[in-house]
């Protein structure tokens, strides 16, 4: 069981910046995300885009932004359980919370801090009526561990990085490779769209295009598929595979924390602007997910509402102490890892 | 500048007229969100980078629209119940020429 002070569901922006905040107070964190990487839809949607209203960056790449809070909250230490969601929580009789994820982690803290963006992010599936029935028999949207893919018969359907970049990597492994694409076009890195080329050209890559994978067939587990070839030569061909992949990229969902019992307005949690706490004490929710009158779903609103968040969660966890807050110019960071950063003292000395 | 009219099919089926400014730099995705005809979370998830598709529609009518971009060529390419009249709401900057306007919002996928 992992134990922290403020469990963070959601590692983008402002659930990255909560542990900065936090670390001032001198309370650790641990963050739960459903995708494999921390940073949210700044990593996952748009990590080449440009933000141009962070205060205090004139322009920086969402990517880059993402990384520089990393490296702020470094000394903070934070905890991460990356590519879980958190399914769900229940409150103990000591008052602090237990969260469980989708693969059973368990988590324990007095404090829990959603901020969790539009949800979690899941596969785009596409419309094909039997798709469902063959989950995890033949059909996977994510690929965990490219092993079991060896020297099996593998279709990638897509037309992005993540299909180009899979096709490019199984071509190695599976004993054949086959990309399903309703474009002649990809979008991806030139590089990778130039690699699969060379692949295809060698005949470890077959490229079918412009088509669509339209029905599945197997009895226990799927051995073939239709394919619809549109254009110029409209014809359905049967393909023997193993294995099917479509990658049509993430959408996010609420997912089960609509089932927290917290009051939810259009898709979003509703918080008191004092502090960002939810309808059940000890459970806040920052940033996109969170609504209250005026709300606005920006980034540096996010930060903000982490900063009172903090401030609540300390009181909650030391209702006795007393405490004022401190300018990091006057205070310093002191990291739990030991590290201390301090503005330089100025001397004082006589000039002859 | 002022207001156009255009027609707005959510996707419950129902029509909507509204006045959409042309003097406030929207797109027809932000008009559908300020109209609040599709759930918030369910439209302009990426913001309107034309990175996610939720604000899919088709064009029902026949105004010159402004061509696509390559970024919403291949979203499309990538999205679900695409057809030959779709187009991303948030490549459509709300113009004078676009009076009139007629658009059904897709599915949510």
């Amino acid at each position: 069981m992992i134990k922290t002070d403020i469990l963070i569901i959601g590692a983008g922006p402002t659930g990255l910046f909560a542990v900065f905040e936090a670390g001032l107070l001198q309370l650790k964190c641990h963050l739960i995300d459903a995708l494999p990487q921390p940073g949210g839809q700044c990593s996952e949607i748009y990590p080449k885009k440009p933000i141009y209203d962070i205060p205090g960056f004139p322009e920086v790449l969402a990517g880059d932004l993402v990384n520089n809070l990393m490296e702020q909250i470094k000394a903070f230490q934070p905890g991460f359980t990356l590519g879980e969601r958190a399914n769900t929580i229940e409150k103990l009789e000591d008052g602090t919370f237990l969260v469980t994820t989708n693969k059973g982690t368990q988590h324990n803290a007095p404090i829990v801090a959603i901020a969790g963006g539009l949800g979690s992010f899941e596969p785009r599936k596409p419309l094909i009526s039997n798709l469902k029935a063959f989950e995890d028999k033949g059909v996977a949207y994510f690929i965990k561990n490219p092993e079991i893919y060896r020297d099996k018969k593998v279709l990638i359907a897509g037309g992005g990085d993540s299909a180009l970049d899979w096709s490019i990597f199984l071509a190695d492994v599976a004993s054949e490779v086959t990309l399903v694409h309703r474009r002649n076009e990809f979008r991806g890195a030139l590089d990778s769209v130039e690699k699969v080329q060379v692949l295809k050209d060698q005949g470890k890559i077959n490229l079918i295009t412009p088509a669509e994978v339209t029905e599945l067939k197997g009895t226990d587990k799927l051995q073939s598929v239709i394919i619809q070839k549109s254009g110029d030569t409209e014809e359905q061909i049967i393909k023997e595979v193993d294995e099917f992949i479509p990658l049509f990229g993430l959408s996010p969902k609420l997912g089960p924390i609509a089932d927290w019992g917290l009051e939810i307005e259009k898709n979003a949690i509703k918080v008191d602007t004092f502090d960002y706490q939810t309808n059940i004490p000890g459970i806040y929710a920052i940033g996109d997910v969170n609504t209250y009158p005026g709300k606005l779903k920006l980034i540096l609103c996010g930060f903000h509402e982490a900063t009172l968040m903090c401030q609540s969660a300390y009181q909650r966890i030391y209702p006795d102490k007393k405490y004022v807050m401190k300018y990091t110019t006057v205070g310093g960071v002191s990291g739990f890892d030991g590290s201390k950063k301090q503005a330089p003292k100025a001397v004082v000395k006589t000039i002859e | 500048m002022s207001d156009i009219k255009i027609k707005i099919t959510d996707r419950d089926g129902v029509l909507h007229e509204i006045d959409a400014p042309t003097d406030m730099n929207m797109n027809l995705m932000e008009i559908v969100r300020s109209y609040e005809l599709a759930p918030e979370g369910t439209i302009g998830i990426c913001g309107g980078m034309a990175m996610c598709a939720s604000c899919q529609c088709y064009v029902v009518s026949d105004h010159q629209l402004p061509e696509m971009s390559d970024d919403e060529d291949a979203m499309l390419a990538e999205a679900f119940h695409v057809k030959d009249n779709s187009r991303l709401g948030c490549q459509i900057q709300m113009t004078e020429e676009l009076e009139g306007l007629e658009v059904e919002l897709a599915p949510e996928s």
